[in-house]
């Protein structure tokens, strides 16, 4: 993530979402790429090993074959092990400085949340590297132990993927559509794409349909293409920006 | 996902077939008797059009005796025909637009009696071209009756108007029809938003045929037109019954997919001493109707694609038409008549292809929805 595109992700209004559209790479026909899957190292005794959700950090077990079970204490103790070496391994990292500050009282002032009344001054002040923990704040996980920096690029990615769809959707030829037809021009804005009345019965194909199927139907006869995989980006993609079009709609699934 | 799931339609016209097929040893009698009977079945589930076009009432309105156009008076009504908004590429890429204008020129070739003359709406191309424009002219030269052009922004921002031009002639202009003034306008220029961006005709063109591509200004009738138009009803009584063909709808809709006319107000200033104005106007592809002042507006079909309507600002009497079957090519499309009645009013027959004709009656816009109310929707857009 470069600190041009976190710049733009933070511009506001319509200049920021232009500038997403504009940058977002074209899709091409392709599988979404595999998750990431953890390379758990074998065991040397037999036993079997156990890795951190860090994909690094792992402790082995032994007399445990693959496929048994240890005792709950067993396990409590294992995973104590593995939070260790990996603060062990990891002396500086922030969400530890968190905890450390939230149990000596430490932590900085709470960001005020933004609010019509704080102004362009405050939104200033707001330190973008500051912490999400703070007094009065629950430890959490995940999400905790993140920064705005963090949930600006994650917003930027995002944003990306929904504008890649917003190409798709205008341009029938790149999803495979053969005369000249593209979704925007029935669903301007994605209108009357209604995503969040899926899943429902659809009389016509006689089934419970996914959103998914209406656009591989309209793919494969107002466009004249062939359906995508479900597992093909620029359906992902599609689905997005169809999604990213009625955020804020109640979800009312099975509406006809 | 087509291939395994088979639509209703589908299936239905299947069970059809093969039960008329088992009837081949009947005697003719009996086989007539099935043959209808199955024919109803089928038109029972709305699956066949009862009719493409229902002769519907002819000018049978009362006469409004506090509204009466004086000019009107003893001169016999109209009827003319519509077809619009086909946005035709080339033959070899795309047949299924094809198919809807030629399915849109029986319509209006088999009407009986014929109309006066069939109005086309606009965006008879999609993409500019000159061979779309040229397919276009092939399928409309099939029309019986006497075709009228309007020029949309599909048939205008490629080469702005030059084959259009070269085809049909200027883009506005006028004459008067059994005792009504008849205007046709451009109602689609835009402010030049290409020149700084350093657009290729292909791409301003493209841009223009984005319904929800921003980059586009608004549509305008302009200055020089506005002009033009107040001269040309300088002439014209105001008793005399006006009758203004438009791409753009002339008020305010929808600003985000140019459902707008940037000076629709101005061009409303001008045609409001006439005591009775139409104004037909295309576009919007869907049944959509609105009275402003003296004005009647009404919306017409496309034989391309429907679209929803806008999420704000449709217009109070507008009621919406049932959300078109994604699964029928031609449902929620069409084509229209329009009966001109002895007192100058009008009153719109939206022939829907695969369902039954909705009609509009004059009666309803100036009494502001008080009476002759249309059908209502089972199902509003999303």
């Amino acid at each position: 993530m470069t600190r041009r595109s976190i710049a733009l992700a933070t511009a506001a209004g319509a200049a920021a979402i232009l500038a997403v559209v504009m940058h977002a790479p074209r899709l091409r026909a392709q599988p979404a790429p595999p998750l990431p899957v953890h390379q758990v190292p074998v065991s040397k005794n037999g036993g079997t090993v156990v890795m951190l959700c860090d994909g690094k950090t792992s402790v082995e077990v032994k007399g445990l074959k693959p496929g048994e079970s240890m005792p709950h204490a067993q396990a409590v103790e294992i995973a104590r092990q593995l939070m260790a070496q990996w603060q062990r391994e990891h002396p500086s990292e922030k969400w530890e400085m968190a905890q450390q500050e939230h149990q000596t009282d430490q932590s900085p002032q709470p960001v005020p949340a933004p609010s019509a009344a704080s102004g362009a001054g405050t939104a200033a002040a707001k330190p973008t590297g500051a912490k999400l923990q703070s007094k009065g704040t629950q430890q959490g996980d995940t999400y905790a132990s993140f920064t705005d920096r963090d949930y600006k690029v994650w917003k930027n990615e995002t944003d990306n993927f929904v504008a890649q769809g917003n190409q798709l959707f205008h341009d029938g030829a790149a999803v495979g559509g053969t005369i000249g037809v593209s979704c925007d021009m029935c669903h301007p804005d994605g209108s009357n794409t209604h995503p969040e009345t899926y899943p429902k019965y659809q009389v016509q194909l006689q089934r419970v349909a996914l959103l998914r199927d209406m656009i591989d139907w309209c793919i494969e006869n107002p466009l004249k293409g062939k359906a995508l995989d479900p597992n093909d980006t620029r359906l992902r993609a599609l689905e997005a920006y169809i999604l990213a079009q009625r955020k804020g709609v109640a979800l009312d699934y099975g509406k006809h | 996902m087509a291939a395994r799931h088979k639509s209703v339609e589908t299936k239905y016209m299947e069970d059809r077939d093969a039960a008329l097929r088992g009837l081949r040893g009947l005697d003719r009698r009996t086989f007539l008797k099935v043959l209808a009977a199955t024919t109803g079945a089928v038109m029972a589930k709305s699956l066949m059009p009862p009719h493409s076009f229902q002769l519907v009432e002819v000018a049978n309105a009362a006469p409004d005796k506090t509204a009466g156009a004086a000019g009107m008076a003893g001169k016999p009504p109209f009827t003319f025909a519509y077809i619009s908004d086909s946005h035709l590429y080339q033959r070899t890429l795309n047949q299924r637009f094809v198919r809807a204008v030629a399915r849109a020129v029986d319509d209006v070739n088999a009407l009986d009696p014929q109309p006066d003359f069939v109005l086309f709406g606009g965006d008879l191309a999609q993409l500019g071209r000159r061979e779309e424009l040229d397919l276009g002219m092939q399928l409309l030269a099939e029309v019986k009756a006497p075709v009228k052009m309007m020029v949309g922004e599909h048939d205008w921002f490629y080469d702005m108007g030059d084959a259009w031009q070269e085809m049909f002639g200027p883009p506005n202009y006028s004459f008067d029809w059994k005792g009504v003034h008849v205007v046709v306008l451009m109602s689609v220029h835009e402010k030049d938003f290409w020149t700084a961006r350093k657009m290729t005709p292909a791409e301003r063109m493209h841009t223009v045929a984005g319904l929800d591509n921003g980059i586009q200004s608004r549509f305008e009738v302009g200055d020089d037109e506005r002009k033009w138009l107040a001269a040309d009803l300088a002439k014209v009584p105001h008793t005399t019954p006006l009758l203004v063909f438009s791409h753009s709808p002339l008020y305010k809709y929808y600003r985000n997919w140019n459902f707008w006319t940037d000076d629709a107000e101005q061009v409303q200033a001008i045609l409001k001493p006439y005591q009775h104005v139409t104004v037909i106007h295309g576009h919007t592809h869907q049944m959509l109707y609105n009275q402003i002042g003296n004005i009647s507006f009404y919306g017409m079909l496309s034989t391309a694609w429907p679209w929803p309507y806008a999420p704000t600002g449709l217009p109070p009497l507008t009621i919406q038409m049932n959300r078109a079957d994604p699964f029928d090519q031609f449902d929620g499309l069409g084509d229209g008549r329009i009966n001109v009645r002895a007192d100058g009013l009008a009153d719109k027959i939206y022939s829907l292809w695969d369902r039954n004709p909705v009609t509009v009656k004059a009666d309803y816009l100036v009494s502001h929805g008080k009476i002759a109310r249309p059908p209502a929707p089972q199902f509003a857009s999303y």
